[in-house]
């Protein structure tokens, strides 16, 4: 597990668009980066991000090597109901890792 | 370096199937000068009431000269309400920066940016870090 | 014709090669010399990737390390009241060892005498969490380096290291950091080396990391032999640097190209 930093507001108005961001820790390898002795450092990076809003899918990425170390992102969605919003990496290894966060919507 | 990569070009049709890349409509904010490749902040806006007739399906990042053109896709939705997306990319040196947008009707909006990298005044010997 | 030309131009280039200290109206962090992209990037705790390290160092602060059972909370209970201020008045003199001991050394030292631990190996994440948190609750609050009297020898030594020339290029801190600072070195402007914001996270390390690894780096790019981590040559220096930082807000953890 690696740490994760996600933000949400804690309430929202039925109908306002909020924004979200979501940052973990992840070295992303790229793969073309050579080590001591210039052996490559194999590729090691996030491929897929998505976010779901009390079970549906409101955003999702595919993310390459070129986005940055400890990928960040921003995005918005509605706020619709009070809830759940969860958030979920998901590694070239296919190994994933999930956080929370709940918001209520008045 | 890997000079096998597409083009830019090449990387845009993949996306857009060949369509045509239609003007307007999308801000691309990227830092003309950029302090340091490893961490470039971008936004990528699009203009679109973002309902259910009419929204953005989809925002790409793909790069010039990197070893693999390839940044991010984003998928969105009228739920998302507004067409707005931030990252943080890794440029490996100056050069174009392109933001594509695939709207519900299936049309391709674009916007380019032309950014220069400098590199860190002195490198690190990682071998002794 | 030529001797009063000659004189002159001798006289300004003496001048021009002058120490100069930085003036106090003129003190200024590293931030004030970075794009507002990367000021952003510091400044908001939601998109400051050096969070996450100071949120790891919260969890480790609350887990029980070695065989004493204890964790720092233990005996500090809760950092954001205890652990305020420290950060900016650190390094301090350290009664043990009877010179000045920097943060993360202190860290070690509680390790291996309260907590029956073993010390953390420099530049690991876990050192780098702690440091990094204890740090955090000084953010804001002015550097108010220990007063103590026994430090002043040490502090002088940071300073004739801080002036001395170096390696193969033969610069010292002070040619670039006094001398130049606001100009630019390659595509980089020059700050003027506070330390106000460490551990932090260094875009070009794509990672946290102390002043003694930042401190290596200069050392390496001036073709210097830098000394090893946990050297007493470090502490000295920064021991200097952050009397020479006095007033400046602490940042941690900050941002930096």
């Amino acid at each position: 597990m690696t740490r994760a930093l996600v933000n949400v507001p804690k309430t929202a108005r039925r109908g306002e668009v909020i924004e979200i961001r979501a940052m973990i820790q992840h070295v992303m390898e790229t793969g073309y980066r050579e080590g001591p002795n210039g052996v490559t450092i194999p590729r090691h990076i996030i491929k897929r991000f998505v976010c779901k809003y009390a079970g549906e899918e409101i955003f999702s990425a595919e993310l390459f090597p070129a986005i940055a170390a400890n990928p960040f992102l921003s995005f918005s969605t509605v706020a619709t109901e009070s809830g759940t919003i969860t958030f979920e990496w998901t590694d070239d290894k296919g190994e994933t890792q999930s956080t929370s966060a709940d918001i209520a919507v008045t | 370096m890997n000079t096998n990569r597409p083009t830019l070009d090449q990387a845009i049709r993949s996306f857009t199937g060949g369509k045509q890349l239609l003007e307007g409509r999308v801000k691309f904010e990227i830092s003309p000068l950029v302090e340091n490749g490893n961490a470039v902040p971008v936004t990528v806006e699009v203009d679109s009431p973002m309902t259910a007739e009419n929204h953005v399906r989809r925002i790409a990042l793909f790069n010039e000269k990197n070893p693999q053109a390839d940044v991010a896709v984003f998928h969105l939705s009228p739920r998302s309400g507004r067409a707005r997306v931030s990252t943080r990319i890794r440029l490996a040196s100056s050069q174009t920066v392109v933001a594509l947008a695939e709207t519900s009707d299936g049309s391709f909006w674009s916007s380019k940016a032309n950014v220069v990298v400098t590199l860190a005044a002195c490198i690190e010997d990682v071998s002794k870090a | 014709m030529l001797r009063p030309v000659l004189a002159a131009t001798l006289a300004l280039t003496f001048l021009s090669f002058a120490r100069a200290d930085i003036l106090p109206k003129d003190k200024r962090s590293g931030f004030d010399f970075m794009s507002p992209q990367t000021q952003a990037m510091q400044s908001d705790e939601t998109s400051n990737p050096g969070m996450l390290w100071v949120l790891d160092g919260e969890r480790l602060w609350g887990e029980p390390q070695g065989s004493a059972g204890k964790s720092c909370a233990s005996c500090h209970e809760d950092a954001t009241k205890g652990m305020r201020g420290v950060a900016a008045r650190y390094p301090v003199f350290d009664e043990q060892s009877k010179r000045p001991i920097d943060l993360a050394g202190r860290i070690n030292r509680c390790r291996q005498t309260r907590q029956a631990a073993p010390p953390l190996a420099h530049e690991s994440n876990e050192l780098l969490n702690l440091t990094a948190y204890v740090a955090y609750q000084s953010h804001g609050m002015p550097v108010a380096p220990a007063t103590d009297p026994r430090l002043e020898k040490f502090r002088e030594n940071g300073r004739a290291w801080f002036e001395r020339r170096l390696g193969q290029l033969q610069l010292s801190c002070a040619s670039c950091h006094d001398d130049r600072w606001g100009a630019r070195l390659g595509g980089s402007i020059i700050p003027q080396a506070h330390p106000t914001g460490y551990p932090l996270y260094r875009l070009e390390w794509q990672t946290v990391g102390s002043l003694q690894r930042r401190l290596r780096g200069c050392l390496v790019g001036v073709r210097a032999e830098p000394f090893e981590y946990g050297a007493p040559e470090y502490i000295d220096i920064e021991l200097f640097l952050m009397s020479r930082a006095s007033g400046l807000k602490m940042e941690t953890p900050a941002v930096r190209p």
